[in-house]
């Protein structure tokens, strides 16, 4: 499952509406291991393409550096589809290299109406997962307590 | 061995878990026979029968190497090779 903010979801379908008729693309990171969806980053599609994205390099590399500075880890990664379902496809299926992320597709092909689905993809293999839209995410426990 | 290489965690089966390793200067190239050398498969998942693979980043400490000369890139004590698969997909 994936328990995703409002304001995260929201930022999410935002993007994808800004960028339609090009796929908008982005992360949303969140502590090693934890599985929290916390920091919305929305990226730029190098493809700038209405059927394909890709983070541009140098974007992906100080990401990922930040990411490591921060102990982070992407636990979402979305994209849009602006004019088929919100699925992966099988470029989406053959490229997911995250086995870890929460794959989050949003559909942008109906103008009045945003489909967002959430999905693992592992070993080619792909799960949809429910998506829990919650007002905040559960504080986390202090340490030292249980 | 002076040149450190960061390996994304869907390659670190070939390393046994280590999110980076060393290897010995050289070309990108004769980094990657080096880094086959004690982490069998790892190359293959790097460079197919065209060079580089398409969907996987290489970079020699800031830049991506197919700005500079791709596996002939040259590689020198103390630099840096980061990999990390493209994040990419699309509609098809």
């Amino acid at each position: 499952m994936l328990e995703i903010d409002q304001a995260t979801y929201d930022a999410i379908v935002s993007h994808a509406r800004r960028d339609h008729p090009d796929e908008a693309c982005g992360v949303v990171a969140g502590p090693a291991g934890s599985d929290r969806p916390e920091r919305f980053v929305a990226m730029l599609n190098a493809a700038r393409s209405p059927t394909f994205y890709e983070f541009d390099s140098h974007d992906l590399l100080a990401l990922y550096r930040e990411m490591d500075d921060r102990d982070e880890e992407p636990v979402v990664i979305y994209h849009s589809h602006t004019a088929t379902e919100a699925y992966p496809s099988r470029t989406d299926i053959s490229l997911a290299q995250e086995p870890g992320a929460h794959y989050v597709l949003v559909s942008t092909r109906e103008p009045d109406v945003t489909d967002f689905r959430s999905f693992r993809i592992v070993d080619g293999e792909v799960t949809e997962e429910e998506v829990a839209v919650v007002p905040a995410l559960q504080p986390v426990e202090p340490a030292g307590e249980s | 061995m002076s040149v450190e290489v960061r390996i994304p965690t869907i390659l670190r089966t070939y390393t046994g878990g280590e999110k980076a390793v060393e290897g010995s200067a050289g070309t990108l190239a004769e980094v990657f026979d080096d880094l086959e050398s004690r982490h069998p498969g790892l190359r293959e998942r790097l460079v197919d029968e065209k060079g580089l693979r398409r969907f996987v980043n290489v970079y020699l400490n800031d830049e991506d190497v197919r700005f500079l000369g791709g596996l002939e890139t040259t590689v020198a004590d103390g630099d840096n090779v980061t990999v990390l698969p493209a994040v990419a997909g699309g509609a098809r």
